[in-house]
């Protein structure tokens, strides 16, 4: 112990500057470290404005060439140059609506079903499913889609639709059609698949959430399972929940693989579900590497810009909604 | 007694009952779909696995073949993806944790990666396309387009959100008295982040690059036009590269059997790859759980 504190005293004694020195190097390495750290995540920050930026430069051609005419005009004619973006928007928004139409409440309810119905030996494994099939690639849905679903579809779905749905005045002309198979029910329903995975996990995860005390108490008051879900979980969690279907919403908008598979590449509008259309993400994904003039290419490039504004904005409001609930969690 | 009430009762339990209903038919439900697409996959695929899958190149029509070239591609660009985007996103993950936790700056970097997290691929492409293809090849006169390096710098754009995110979160995880007494001994900060927190974390950190890794294998859209594609053999990183989901997607939408025989192949072996990434890492983060 003395011999100990000895020698520290001579070492702090015959090298005062030394310790000096050190912890101004220390100082330095921390400045640079800090430095390094930051540049990176400035990097992470400025990616996002390269991105807007780089497609914006790139679609300018085709802003110039067409003006605000380019988000009106229906025909997209690669050999007469002439480009309008409303076929693949209309396609993009109409396949997103149907998906969240159907994955919403499925996802709703397997949501109910893993946090209150299930005995708890059950939520582990259905619940980690659903998480890993959340992870497979958008592909394997797109090709199962083409090779398996959509000959089921224009076997027995599409006549059942054509018949039983086609006749309804008014809703009618939207189930009216061949029975091709691929179609944009088809892609709608090949993306639900997809998100639904997604959505749950969300849900699942926000209705944890909820304290146990609040939904205990309603159920000690003689409430039943639905009326805790309706009454207690969903007032609790609505911002996140409307969260987790607008991130599902960015996830559907942005699909590319699953919908070309099955959307048929057609550059004509129509009334008509049971046609086939096309996505902004087909379109480019279609034609962008055989794109062969620069107003071609440019006009693919402007609807990468608008699918990536519209994404943005999607994905920015789920993110202020899902952070609403953290913030009340905080409290 | 009453029957006013009774009939409340009996509407309430009947309304619950559908509720159940619903909700278990809703399970069934999404778990069908997602059952046919696994038997699907590994039925098709199975009955083109073999040996030759991972020796032979990609074939022309009606010869057969394997996707030898398309696995080393999609390999050599996963690895560069990782080189390049892992190092970014674990030092900005180190950033938001340790230096930028509570502050605006660190809010804005976060809301940020999340969009950029489910931000749509293709359009990633479309960026390493106009900011990368093509001011190169202006450069080098036209002699270099649709590259491996390109395709490689697509995926790194994919693997650094899902790192900073992971990164962050796992080292907010850590307690503070883990670094308090790092900074008490004299530790220099860079030192104690490095060598003590993030050690401390590894698990987590490592379960985000393996997530990454997952995420970037069945990645196709942007590989379309910055990797492209080539059907012969080909490590040189200035020249289009085969890359095993852009093949299946080309054979599956040719209209040869041998070559949907091949999709169905490579679409088993992408799923089986991801599903075993995510296994792995879920196990890697339990075994760290339980010490």
């Amino acid at each position: 112990m003395t011999d100990n504190s000895q020698a520290l005293t001579t070492v702090m004694a015959t090298a005062p500057h030394a310790g000096e020195a050190r912890s101004a190097r220390d100082h330095r390495h921390d400045l640079w470290f800090r430095r390094t750290v930051c540049g990176a995540a400035m990097v992470v920050l400025g990616l996002l404005a390269c991105i807007a930026g780089s497609t914006l430069w790139g679609g300018a051609e085709a802003f110039r060439t067409f003006g605000l005419d380019f988000f009106t005009r229906t025909d997209w004619d690669a050999v007469a140059g002439r480009f309008g973006a409303v076929v693949p928007i209309y396609g993009t928004l109409v396949t997103s609506f149907l998906a969240l139409l159907i994955a919403v409440p499925v996802s709703f309810g397997i949501a109910i079903f893993l946090t209150e119905v299930a005995p708890p030996w059950l939520r582990m494994p259905i619940g980690s499913a659903i998480e890993l099939l959340a992870g497979i690639p958008s592909i394997i849905y797109g090709m199962w889609g083409l090779f398996v679903f959509a000959p089921f579809m224009g076997e027995y779905l599409a006549p059942w639709i054509n018949d039983n749905l086609g006749a309804i005045p008014g809703i009618g002309a939207l189930f009216q059609g061949p029975p091709l198979g691929i179609g944009t029910l088809t892609a709608g329903i090949v993306l639900a698949i997809m998100i639904m995975p997604f959505i749950t996990s969300v849900m699942n995860e926000v209705f944890r959430t909820v304290p146990s005390q609040l939904k205990e108490s309603a159920y000690a008051l003689g409430g039943t399972t639905w009326e805790v879900v309706w009454d207690i979980v969903l007032p609790y969690t609505r911002s996140a929940v409307v969260g987790g279907v607008f991130l599902g919403l960015g996830r559907a908008l942005g699909e590319t693989m699953a919908v070309t598979f099955v959307l048929g590449n057609a550059h004509q509008l129509s009334a008509s579900l049971l046609m086939p259309s096309s996505s902004i993400a087909s379109v480019i994904a279609n034609e962008f590497s055989e794109a062969y003039t620069d107003l071609h290419r440019s006009s693919l490039i402007a609807l990468g810009f608008l699918l990536f504004v519209v994404t943005f904005i999607v994905l920015a409001c789920a993110r202020l909604m899902l952070m609403r609930l953290s913030r009340k969690e905080g409290l | 007694m009453s029957s006013p009430n009774e009939n409340l009762y009996r509407m309430r339990a009947f309304k619950n009952g559908i509720a159940m209903v619903f909700a278990c038919a809703a399970t069934g439900f999404g778990l069908l779909w997602l059952v046919w697409i696994l038997i699907t996959t590994v039925v098709n695929g199975a009955a083109a696995l073999g040996p030759a899958l991972f020796t032979e190149m990609t074939p022309p029509p009606g010869t057969p073949g394997g996707l030898a070239n398309a696995f080393y591609g999609s390999l050599l660009m996963s690895a560069l993806a990782l080189l390049v985007g892992t190092p970014i996103g674990l030092m900005a993950g180190v950033w938001l944790a340790e230096f930028a936790r509570h502050t605006r700056l660190g809010m804005v970097v976060r809301f940020i990666n999340d969009i950029l997290l489910s931000a749509p691929s293709i359009v990633l492409g479309l960026f390493i396309y106009t900011a990368f293809i093509l001011p190169v090849s202006a450069l080098t006169n036209h002699q270099v387009g649709f590259s491996a390096l390109a395709g490689g710098l697509t995926l790194a754009l994919l693997v650094i959100p899902v790192v900073v995110r992971t990164t962050d979160e796992m080292l907010q995880l850590q307690p503070g008295t883990l670094r308090e007494a790092a900074l008490a001994l004299g530790v220099p900060q860079w030192k104690m982040t490095l060598q003590i927190v993030l050690r401390a974390a590894r698990a987590g950190v490592v379960t985000g690059i393996l997530l990454a890794l997952a995420r970037i294998t069945g990645e196709t859209a942007p590989l379309l036009f910055t990797a492209f594609g080539n059907q012969f053999w080909s490590s040189d990183l200035l020249k289009p590269i085969a890359s095993v989901p852009v093949v299946v997607f080309q054979y599956a939408m040719s209209p040869f059997e041998d070559w949907h025989a091949l999709a169905w192949a490579g679409a088993l072996v992408l799923t089986l790859f991801v599903l075993t990434l995510s296994l792995l890492s879920r196990l890697i983060l339990l075994r760290d759980r339980s010490y």
